[in-house]
């Protein structure tokens, strides 16, 4: 990284106008985010679920990394926002054809959007991006390497406000791969920033960083302890090609020491709530039974992502709408007094 | 400038209101006001009158034109409707009416949960610079203000008028 995050994706008056990460956001924004999510998915229950906020912007998916669900719910959000969409995957254009990033970033430019949405292998891609871009154009984060997904972690911490309603004083278990999770890291530094009472990070000893406990979170092997009084278990998907990595031994394995069972999740508050962020793998890191079962909040989380992505999308433009008429009244300024 | 009392004002408005519904043979409006002072005013109306049903209210955060200019406002409430307005009689009640801006937003807002039979336009006070063809059919109180000069309702318990 080169540049403080929050240095690129905040105006100077503290306003987002690019969604990096929440790394260093104030417990203020992140309510602020939470807070228009929830009046957005008051427009999602209409028989009309578009608002005009967006209209005539143009926002291009940039995914240069599969997605489904990520994709189509920034899709969905930005649709509903009344804005143009521009799907590009990356992997089968130009970039394939050897164009350079930053040449087909100049292209898209050119074609005057207004948004970009990113998802990229490479830890800080989104904020390279966000960098090199024209000031006029926000970018989202849709997920960067191991980094973050800052998006998912808010429409978690929605997810916990609207189930659980509040994430002060919460207790909230992350159960699984952790060392390659970019959900878990953006989640730790939200629930950490919202005042949850304890983060506890829960998997072997081979998918928990050793320096995990410096984000603010606590360091479990055994799940079963790690579960005690907790209100919210959030399980990850565990990537299949860890396990050709020698990182597991098995699934079968994995399941036993860590997969949530009906009599695990009797070990957390009765009230406790399930969430994964999607896609689940049924009987590798949760039970279907869970999965389908009361506590379990997974296709809510799906839902709320397209309200926490179109808060997202307004804030960001309305930000880069700030500041290009600040940089405009400074330049009227400049020009004022050199003509006085 | 002396401003008018706001009980008055409101007690004749309800006056005005009522008469009118029955004129147009109207027995069960939903009545809705605009975030935050229309919700104010038609909190008052709402209580002197004997409806139905509650009170509803939009918010025309993200119906505003001016989201160019100034972006999105920070605390948005979000609108409180019926799931369907479908042929109903609505009273949208407003506390200041200018340019008439606020209310082409909350209409337009109104048609997204479905088309009405009909809206009656209520605004406490009219300060006039209309910038679009937008009226009220009852007024409280019509104010002539000084150039650049401007009213503001604080509230809502005591609901109060000042000058700025």
């Amino acid at each position: 990284m080169t540049t403080d995050p929050n240095q690129i994706q905040l105006t100077a008056d503290g306003k987002l106008k690019h969604f990096l990460t929440i790394e260093g956001l104030s417990k203020e924004l992140l309510t602020e985010i939470l807070d228009t999510a929830d009046s957005f998915i008051s427009t999602q229950e209409r028989a009309v679920k578009k608002v005009p906020l967006l209209r005539g912007k143009t926002v291009v998916n940039l995914f240069f990394e599969n997605s489904t669900r990520t994709r189509s719910t920034f899709e969905l959000a930005a649709t509903r926002l009344s804005a143009d969409i521009l799907n590009l995957d990356i992997s089968r254009s130009a970039t394939a054809k050897g164009e350079t990033l930053m040449d087909t970033l100049w292209n898209l430019e050119a074609m005057y959007s207004d948004m970009f949405v990113v998802r990229h292998a490479d830890s800080g891609a989104a904020h390279f991006i966000a960098e090199h871009v024209t000031p006029n154009v926000a970018i989202i984060n849709a997920g960067d390497g191991r980094h973050a997904h800052p998006t998912q972690a808010m429409l978690d911490m929605l997810t916990i406000r609207r189930h659980k309603g509040a994430i002060e004083g919460k207790v909230v278990a992350i159960v699984g791969d952790i060392l390659h999770s970019r959900v878990a890291r953006s989640q730790i530094h939200a629930l950490n920033a919202l005042g949850a009472a304890e983060v506890r990070v829960v998997g072997p000893a081979t998918l928990l960083p050793r320096d995990i406990e410096a984000l603010g979170c606590k360091a479990y092997y055994d799940f079963n302890l790690a579960l005690r009084d907790c209100d919210v278990v959030i399980m990850l998907r565990l990537q299949k090609e860890r396990m050709q990595n020698a990182l597991l031994p098995s699934e079968s394995e994995f399941f036993k020491l860590y997969g949530l069972t009906t009599e695990k999740l009797a070990l957390a508050k009765p009230d406790a709530i399930v969430m994964h962020p999607g896609p689940i793998n049924r009987g590798v890191e949760i039970e279907s039974a869970v999965a389908d079962g009361p506590q379990s909040v997974i296709l809510n989380q799906v839902s709320y992502g397209i309200a926490v992505r179109m808060a997202v999308m307004a804030m960001a433009m309305s930000g880069q709408q700030a500041s290009q008429q600040a940089a405009q009244q400074a330049d009227d300024d400049a020009q004022g007094e050199a003509s006085a | 400038m002396q401003l008018p009392d706001i009980q008055q004002t409101c007690q004749q408005l309800t006056a005005d209101l009522q008469s009118l519904l029955q004129q147009r043979g109207i027995d069960n409006p939903l009545m809705v006001g605009i975030r935050t002072g229309g919700v104010w005013v038609a909190d008052i109306l709402h209580s002197q009158m004997t409806l139905e049903e509650p009170l509803f209210s939009v918010d025309i955060s993200f119906y505003r034109d001016d989201f160019e200019r100034h972006g999105l406002h920070p605390q948005v409430k979000g609108s409180e409707l019926p799931e369907s307005i479908e042929d109903r009689h609505i009273v949208l009640v407003d506390d200041v009416i200018m340019s008439g801006r606020t209310v082409r937003a909350a209409i337009n807002e109104l048609f997204d949960y479905g088309r009405p039979a009909s809206i009656i336009l209520v605004s406490l006070f009219d300060i006039g610079r209309r910038e679009l063809p937008i009226q009220p059919d009852l007024c409280g109180a019509r104010l002539a203000l000084a150039e650049g000069q401007l009213i503001k309702l604080s509230g809502p318990q005591p609901l109060t008028v000042s000058l700025l």
